[in-house]
């Protein structure tokens, strides 16, 4: 089995290291120090355990998991992160705290070992949405574009569109296509500042000029960069809820 | 219950020097006012007539104590005052011509001046009720004043304190997952970590925010924590420090530093990938201890937006709180390389420490 350790820190990686000497079946292949090197491990080595950390430079571990379309199966390794713990307890994921001994990492191996005819596809899906919940995870939106990756801060977002299986992230520099649901979105985003206008749109109500009315019902929002968004009768109530108008 | 102003030193005396002059006056107006009375008529008539209407006056004053009327109940005031002077004036009018009926027209003087009498009475209760009501309606209005500024302030050492529990376990419990590195791999330094950290949060536990301490004292503090994070982050991290003896000697308030540096260390090295470097440069500007403190980030994880991090507000309000300024956190990102410079100061340091 090919294992691929994902974390900052040199020494974490020691331990994690020292601890599998144990286990001659897991070959350790590569030590990544942050998640962007971690996805390209993974995407060139396809390995079928990683061991990841959370909190990392570039992307952090959920967003390094969000961006694979095979994730492996996962042994989370972190200090302390209440939301993540949150997470991963709500999945029954597996997952070290800082500082862990051997008997403990045993155990997970254990675990990994008997889950092995499970994908973890489901489990991670379904992890990253509660992760995405906590209000750390939500500053920014990672995307990949081509073999780059882009971060997106928030405040950049113009407004995101549904399109079929993917949802289209507008800002000044073109669209992003993310594999998610608008759903998905309209819960993980802040909602003070960003509102589904419609079944197909959010706006970031920080680039809205004006709402004007727009055929019988309806109404439309322009944009700061000029873009009309359409707005749905209750799109237009929750606007004008969050507007305070 | 708030306190009777009777209670307070200051405020019996005043009240029982107004009611001697009060005792006095009438007095001389008893002797010398048409036609006068002898000493022994004006002093008795005088002593009965105030010592009465004091002791008249304390019921309205315990009152008022337990209950202060709100605006539209003053009219309530007005009715006890009334009360109160009325029964008095019965009570001196019997009192006094058992006293003093037997002086030749005393009687029908006394007679004659009820009307002022009443009106003298209604004046001073009217007095002594309206200060009573004045001074509890101050008196309440401190007690919140007080309760506020309490609440705020146990608001603020909660937010303080949560503040700081964010980063602290973070860095608590990684730098023990390096310990347990270490033992396996370098004994020697995982001892020399297992020191530093005790010191670290050992100087944590003990300081307190009100209190100042010479730059050099929450240098040598910060030179532990520095260290802890390069073994944690192994060669990656490097930092200089420059100070001189000038300023090692200044005052600062303690942990106002830390989390500066925190916040550096944090978009400096948590944040970014690649050879770090954290410079803190001390300096001297006028009355001034400057302090600099540079790190990278990485512009394209961090936006600018993010550039105060929540380490640097608590420095920005505890800088307010105590300085009453807003200017004297400055922050400014150049390429790269973020810069935070805080100025500190040093005529207010003496006072403060007085």
């Amino acid at each position: 089995m090919k294992v691929i350790i994902i974390d900052d820190e040199p020494l974490a990686r020691s331990v994690v290291k020292e601890y599998l000497q144990k286990y001659p079946q897991l070959e350790l292949w590569q030590e990544c120090n942050d998640g962007l090197e971690g996805l390209k491990a993974i995407q060139e080595h396809n390995p079928d355990l990683i061991f990841l950390d959370i909190q990392m430079p570039k992307i952090n571990g959920f967003e390094m998991l969000e961006l694979l379309d095979q994730p492996p199966a996962v042994i989370f390794t972190t200090a302390f992160d209440e939301y993540a713990i949150k997470a991963f307890e709500a999945h029954a994921v597996d997952y070290l705290l800082k500082p862990f001994s051997q008997e403990r990492f045993d155990k997970a191996i254990e675990k990994v070992m008997a889950q092995k005819n499970i994908s973890p596809e489901k489990i991670t899906q379904e992890l990253l949405e509660t992760a995405a919940q906590s209000p750390s995870q939500s500053q920014r939106i990672v995307v990949k574009n081509g073999s780059k990756i882009k971060i997106i801060p928030l405040q950049e977002v113009f407004y995101l569109e549904a399109a079929d299986d993917y949802v289209k992230i507008h800002t000044k520099e073109g669209y992003f296509l993310k594999n998610k649901t608008m759903n998905h979105f309209e819960q993980s985003l802040d909602q003070q500042h960003f509102v589904r206008s419609h079944r197909s749109y959010i706006i970031n109500i920080q680039q809205i000029t004006r709402i004007d009315p727009y055929e019988k019902d309806n109404h439309v929002a322009i944009l700061r960069s000029g873009a009309k968004v359409p707005v749905s009768r209750n799109g237009y109530v929750r606007l004008r809820q969050v507007l305070g108008l | 219950m708030s306190r009777s102003p009777l209670s307070v030193n200051r405020f019996r005396t005043i009240f029982i020097s107004i009611w001697l002059a009060v005792i006095f006056d009438i007095t001389f107006v008893l002797k010398w006012y048409g036609s006068g009375w002898d000493w022994p008529v004006a002093i008795i008539d005088s002593l009965i007539s105030c010592s009465l209407l004091f002791i008249f006056c304390l019921p309205l004053m315990i009152m008022l104590q337990y209950y202060t009327p709100r605006q539209k109940n003053y009219v309530n005031i007005f009715i006890w005052c009334a009360f109160i002077t009325g029964v008095w004036l019965a009570l001196t009018h019997w009192l006094l011509s058992l006293a003093l009926g037997h002086y030749e027209g005393y009687d029908s003087f006394l007679h004659q001046s009820q009307i002022i009498r009443g009106s003298i009475g209604f004046l001073l209760t009217g007095c002594v009720a309206l200060a009573f009501v004045i001074w509890y309606n101050w008196e309440e209005q401190q007690e919140n004043e007080k309760r506020k500024q309490d609440s705020e302030k146990l608001a603020k050492e909660a937010e303080l304190f949560k503040l700081r529990q964010q980063l602290q376990p973070h860095f608590l419990f990684n730098s023990l997952n390096s310990i347990n590195a270490l033992i396996g791999i370098r004994p020697e330094e995982a001892r020399k970590m297992v020191q530093q950290l005790s010191d670290f949060l050992r100087g944590t536990l003990k300081k307190e925010e009100t209190q100042w301490v010479s730059l050099q004292e929450e240098l040598q503090y910060l030179q532990l924590y520095l260290d802890i994070e390069k073994v944690r982050f192994g060669n990656r991290l490097s930092t200089v420090i420059e100070s001189t003896d000038t300023t090692n000697e200044m005052k600062l308030p303690a942990l106002l530093l830390q989390p500066i540096v925190e916040n550096a260390i944090k978009f400096g090295l948590y944040d970014t990938t690649g050879e770090t470097m954290i410079r803190i440069t001390a300096l001297v500007e006028g009355n001034n201890l400057v302090l600099k403190v540079e790190n990278p980030f990485d512009p394209e994880t961090s936006s600018s937006s993010q550039g105060t991090g929540f380490g640097l507000k608590s420095v920005q309000r505890r800088l307010y709180l105590l300085f009453g300024r807003n200017d004297l956190l400055v922050t400014e990102a150049k390429e790269n390389i973020f810069t935070t410079i805080v100025k500190i100061p040093q005529a207010t340091v003496t006072i403060a420490e007085k």
